[in-house]
């Protein structure tokens, strides 16, 4: 009895430190490069960092910094400051309906496609290799595409004159400017969802389909009780990377507006705006806005997950 | 609006309505007169109707998805600064001459060799560490692994607005800006979350018995991870490798922040550079473009067979 639990203690004792060293370097990279910068941006939104007050090396000489600490002044003046709706909610009402549209567009078009290439057809892996594609290509390349085809002129303009359709000031509308940052985000999201669809619905078993036939399902009962519950785990997981990824998508925006467009900001590059894109670069208000932004995803999150745990409950 | 966004009502259209054929069918068949032999199709065949559908939607897709790529590789042949206005006048003057400017009279090939090490570097290191960090997780009840999963999600949320400028005084105490080693370390500090989640997954799929069968036969744990399980992970490796490869290859905010010195900047860096120096020269951007495009369209189709298990496994098991 004492022996097996000395011995017990001891295997979980060489289990443990093994799995510990194998986490260590992760932990260590993740603890230095991104737990401390994220301390010490919460400790920046308590003052009133800029770059004309934060210590900095000229030369040899070392000017230390001179910011002071305002509390959460900077959060009280974000969310409810004069011009806050301009400066705050008007760009996070702008990012949850990107997000959610964009979202939307990524797992139904995804969805969509990844059901065409679950058939058995002639030429699926060329299809296959061509849809993924857009994923393949770097983003600043095919945003750099997308920004000469929206150019008034630009090819997409072409085909809307051709078909005598208005053609709207794509990169100067500001209406305009949001749908050409949405249609570029869905050429770049989908295949990342539809391979990850495409999988999970390769691995629902072709019994079911037929157990479903016999039963006299119709297309559609298929698709909503064999084919959407065997997608429930899949979905959750790329759903949710999809609202993180997305609300956080810095380069598509950035890439495609620069730093035109105001009203097409999402709070993401609306931070680093104020942090890089102007003189004084305002460090403390962007620090803030990323603190806020991470706040929201973490309360999504929980919700989120709480939800799907009552689902899975609720389905058995 | 778009065309990739009407696309989606149209997509449900006929993905359905082939599954309608296939059911109706038979009620058709019973009509005909008795003694023709009834044709028994299998599932996962379809009729003629429903093929044309989807072959047609899917041509139309690929199309979409294939445009962009194709028109900067076209917009990069036209000689003038102004050609991207008049595409259609690019097919008479078509000439590689950008092709030439930019690899002789830039700095291409020095920020070339940058992006390489780079991304070679980010890749190597990041699938590493992730994949040991994924496997203890998988395998190892150890205290902690749900709160490691649950932290590794939530730097997946830390936007880099953030993040930026601490990391720079970080790597300025280090002595590691303006160097690759800091870069790769950042760029796998982002890539590794995704990674370490992706491979868990794929290593879930891995049965159990193997490791015991590798204790068993005298393996460390070490020794079962690196010679049985590494090699059976491949598709998920491949993946991950992919992620990484195209994270650190195309990245620009990191990069231009902390690479100081131009004989160190990376592609996107020396890119943007480029359009200050020259004016918007629209044409170099595009030829530059599609260089830069080209290596990481190679990565892609050395790992696109192990795309869809690889994904899968890291999504399903979560």
């Amino acid at each position: 009895m004492a022996v097996a639990v000395v011995q017990r203690i001891r295997l979980s004792y060489s289990k443990y430190w093994y799995a510990y060293a194998m986490i260590a370097p992760v932990v260590v990279v993740l603890g230095v490069l991104v737990g401390y910068p994220l301390v010490r941006g919460f400790y920046l939104t308590l003052t009133n960092a800029t770059s004309l007050n934060v210590g900095r090396q000229i030369g040899v000489n070392h000017i230390p910094d001179s910011f002071d600490f305002v509390g959460l002044d900077n959060y009280a003046d974000v969310l409810w400051g004069p011009t806050a709706y301009d400066r705050f909610w008007s760009h996070f009402i702008w990012t949850v309906i990107w997000t959610a549209i964009c979202v939307l567009l990524h797992y139904s078009i995804g969805l969509g496609l990844a059901m065409l290439l679950n058939r058995k057809m002639r030429g699926r892996s060329l299809y296959r290799l061509v849809l993924i594609l857009p994923w393949a290509v770097p983003t600043f390349v095919t945003v750099f595409s997308w920004r000469l085809m929206l150019a008034d002129g630009g090819a997409v303009n072409g085909l809307l004159s051709m078909l005598h359709l208005p053609e709207p000031g794509w990169l100067s509308d500001p209406l305009a400017q949001k749908c050409a940052a949405i249609l570029v985000n869905t050429w770049v999201g989908v295949p990342f969802m539809m391979i990850s669809l495409l999988g999970g619905l390769q691995s629902i078993p072709a019994e079911l389909y037929e157990a479903a036939e016999m039963d006299g399902a119709s297309a559609w009962q298929r698709f909503r009780y064999v084919t959407l519950p065997g997608l429930r785990t899949v979905s959750s997981t790329v759903v949710l990377l999809g609202v993180i990824w997305t609300f956080n998508q810095f380069a598509v925006i950035f890439l495609l507006f620069g730093s035109g467009a105001p009203d097409a900001q999402i709070l993401v590059t609306w931070a680093y705006r104020l942090g890089f894109g102007q003189q004084p670069a305002d460090y403390a208000q962007s620090a803030t806005y990323g603190i806020l932004l991470l706040s929201i995803l973490i309360v999504f999150t929980t919700f989120y997950r709480r939800w799907l745990a009552r689902n899975e409950k609720a389905n058995g | 609006m778009s065309a990739a966004a009407e696309l989606n009502p149209k997509d449900h259209d006929q993905a359905g309505s082939p599954m309608t054929l296939t059911a109706d069918r038979p009620a058709t068949e019973d009509a005909k007169p008795a003694g023709r032999p009834v044709k028994v199709r299998a599932r996962g065949e379809s009729s003629k109707l429903a093929s044309v559908l989807s072959h047609g939607t899917l041509i139309l897709a690929s199309l979409i998805a294939l445009f962009p790529v194709l028109y900067i590789a076209y917009i990069s042949l036209g000689p003038d600064d102004n050609d991207y206005l008049h595409p259609a006048k690019i097919m008479d003057k078509a000439t590689f001459a950008n092709y030439s400017r930019v690899l002789s009279d830039t700095d291409f090939l020095s920020w070339f060799g940058s992006s390489a090490i780079v991304a070679g570097g980010t890749t190597v290191i990041g699938v590493l560490i992730a994949a040991s960090t994924g496997y203890a997780v998988s395998r190892m009840r150890f205290p902690g692994h749900r709160q490691l999963m649950w932290t590794l999600l939530v730097t997946q949320m830390f936007p880099i607005a953030v993040l930026i400028v601490p990391m720079y005084y970080i790597l300025s105490n280090l002595q590691m800006l303006d160097s690759y080693t800091g870069l790769i370390l950042v760029y796998s500090a982002t890539t590794v979350p995704y990674c370490a989640w992706l491979l868990k997954g794929y290593f879930d799929t891995i049965p159990m018995e193997i490791d015991e069968a590798g204790r068993v036969d005298g393996l460390s744990p070490f020794g079962t991870f690196w010679r049985l399980i590494l090699p059976l992970a491949r598709p998920g490796l491949a993946v991950a490798a992919f992620y990484s490869f195209l994270t650190a290859w195309g990245e620009v905010a990191y990069a231009s922040t902390f690479m100081l010195s131009s004989s160190k900047y990376t592609l996107a860096v020396g890119l943007s550079s480029f359009v200050s120096e020259h004016d918007h020269q629209w044409q170099l951007m595009a030829a530059t473009s599609v260089l830069i495009a080209i290596p990481a369209a190679f990565v892609f189709y050395l790992v696109q067979r192990h795309l869809v298990t690889g994904l899968t496994a890291g999504a399903a098991k979560s």
